[in-house]
């Protein structure tokens, strides 16, 4: 039996990602310095872990509801509002999901299947494509460039927008550019979305990582809120990436139809991690603020380093990723990228693995810690140096 | 700026200026200024290195005593303080609240040395009614560093 053919189409048309090659490739070096780990270096804040087991010692293994222990709905909405000032009600709005990547599936398939278009500016996280692939819809990219600072533009947008458009994911801060959308920026955007009748799936899982001004969801305009799916979780900004904890916000109409796919598949978000959680919105600000500090700084280092080894390189203003220009080498992403890790041992992620138009960047995170990435930043300096030398 | 400098010099006091300007996006002579003005204005008072004496050959004995005291009239307790904290062996000296009144940490290479210099220099001290000393047997955790700890990198390769 050829299990292959029986598979579905549009599982087998999804390529897998290309960032996988890299990390079989690391795994085989000794003193290599990875780059590549999109995921904090810190552990999770103490008091966070305690509050988990305490909820172990005292028992606390059973399910909880399928949209989430209500006092963490209630925190959650507290949050929201207190940090991003959009209001949501904790019974009816909010859904706790298995990491941000839950909500962001089942977002799209709640919206999107045969016959319809999502439109995902790139580069973005890799997961975005896939999951509109796998609900059968047809992704519908745009090429986010470097001179517009990886901001999306209006005019990009409208170009994208057809009859069949039902929805489009926004991820900002971004993985893998670093970029963010100001109130400003968003602007423009919010007068071509806001009379037409297209989801947002707003991605803000790093909102807490926004380096310069306040961060600012597409949700914050009132023309926008209903249509808009607001993704957040504790993995980035509280550090917490193996409890598997997030939430989506929105209209309850859509949060109930969203609800149903979670509560068949899923069933509910890890209790455990729901208990940490608690204790992460009630009392985890000041850790969160001290990463951020410590993000910062290292941003700082890095594109410092990378102008320093005669990159360009625009400015990140959120998440912990650089993505600096490779194009001046003359080498492609991949080439520069495989190079640099076999001739220095330092891992970057090319650019292309983020959506075609990532081709001639790379992506380095700064989430390891300030030793390795100067260390990193040496290397890859006396790389670039005999590259363009050659 | 002054705090961001001072929490980072705090953990790392070995940071070059050029780094620290980079990381505040400042320059290199703002930030030289300010640790030299820091200097002066006493707030910044040495630079000092956490050192695991355990993994060394060295025989290091540490003690924290707990010191009552009578004070003084008109000079409260700095002027006791004072004849304690005079003493090379005494490393740290602080007013307490509480049961006690002066804790003092002392330094020598053996129990037996730091007994005695306790014995014959701080007890008889006029005004010390008591002391009561505590050998340190093991240091878990010291300006905000834990001892001991492997940090190993154990993050999977994950797709994202």
């Amino acid at each position: 039996m050829n299990i292959k053919q029986l598979i579905k189409k549009n599982i087998l048309e999804t390529p897998p990602s290309g960032i996988r090659k890299y990390f079989d490739l690391i795994s085989e070096m000794k003193d290599a310095i990875s780059l590549g780990i999109g995921e904090p270096d810190f552990e999770t804040p103490w008091i966070i872990r305690e509050e988990g087991i305490y909820s172990l010692e005292k028992g606390r293994t059973f399910y909880t509801s399928n949209s989430g222990l209500t006092e963490l709905r209630v925190e959650i909405s507290n949050y929201m509002k207190n940090r991003f000032n959009l209001t949501y009600e904790p019974k009816k709005e909010i859904l706790v999901t298995v990491g941000g990547s839950e909500a962001i599936d089942i977002a799209i398939r709640a919206f999107a299947g045969p016959g319809d278009e999502v439109i995902i500016p790139e580069p973005s996280f890799v997961a975005y494509k896939g999951c509109v692939m796998f609900a059968g819809a047809t992704p519908v990219t745009i090429e986010l460039r470097a001179e517009d600072n990886f901001k999306l533009q209006p005019e990009q947008l409208l170009n994208a927008i057809t009859e069949r458009t039902k929805a489009i994911i926004l991820g900002y801060p971004n993985n893998p550019t670093g970029a963010t959308m100001q109130y400003e920026d968003y602007k423009a955007i919010v007068e071509v979305l806001k009379d037409k009748d297209i989801i947002v799936i707003s991605d803000e899982l790093y909102a807490e990582l926004t380096y310069k001004g306040k961060h600012v969801s597409i949700a914050n305009f009132p023309e926008m809120k209903e249509k808009t799916i607001v993704i957040n979780g504790f993995s980035k900004a509280f550090a917490m990436t193996g409890w598997r904890i997030g939430y989506a916000c929105g209209h309850p109409d859509a949060l109930e139809q969203m609800t149903k796919i979670h509560q068949y598949a899923i069933m509910c978000s890890p209790t455990t991690a729901q208990f940490a959680a608690i204790e992460a919105l009630k009392n985890g600000a000041e850790e969160v603020q001290r990463m951020v500090e410590e993000y910062n700084r290292r941003r700082l280092v890095m594109v410092d380093g990378f102008r320093n080894a005669g990159l360009d390189c625009y400015e990140p203003t959120g998440a912990f990723y650089v993505f600096p220009d490779l194009r001046s080498t003359g080498l492609s992403s991949d080439e520069f990228c495989e190079r640099l890790l076999r001739e220095e041992r330092v891992l970057m992620v090319p650019g292309n693995a983020f959506g075609a138009c990532g081709e001639g960047f790379a992506r380095a995170t700064y989430a390891t810690s300030l030793e390795n990435i100067k260390e990193a930043l040496a290397r890859i300096k006396r790389f670039v140096e005999k590259v363009k030398n050659k | 700026m002054e705090k961001q400098i001072l929490d980072i010099l705090r953990t790392n006091s070995r940071i070059s200026a050029k780094d620290l300007a980079v990381m505040l996006n400042t320059s290199e002579e703002e930030v030289n200024a300010t640790i030299r003005q820091l200097e002066e204005r006493g707030v910044i008072l040495g630079y000092d290195t956490l050192i695991d004496w355990e993994k060394t050959d060295y025989d290091k004995v540490i003690a924290y005593i707990e010191v009552r005291v009578t004070p003084q009239r008109g000079q409260g307790f700095d002027k006791v303080a004072e004849r304690i904290y005079q003493y090379p062996q005494v490393s740290a000296c602080s007013l307490m609240s509480g049961s006690y009144d002066l804790f003092v940490v002392v330094e020598g290479k053996s129990m037996k040395e730091v007994a005695l210099f306790v014995a014959e220099k701080l007890a008889p001290i006029d005004s010390v009614l008591s002391t009561a000393t505590h050998f340190v047997l093991k240091k878990y955790k010291d300006n905000g560093i834990i001892f001991n700890r492997v940090s190993k990198d154990e993050r999977e390769a994950v797709v994202l």
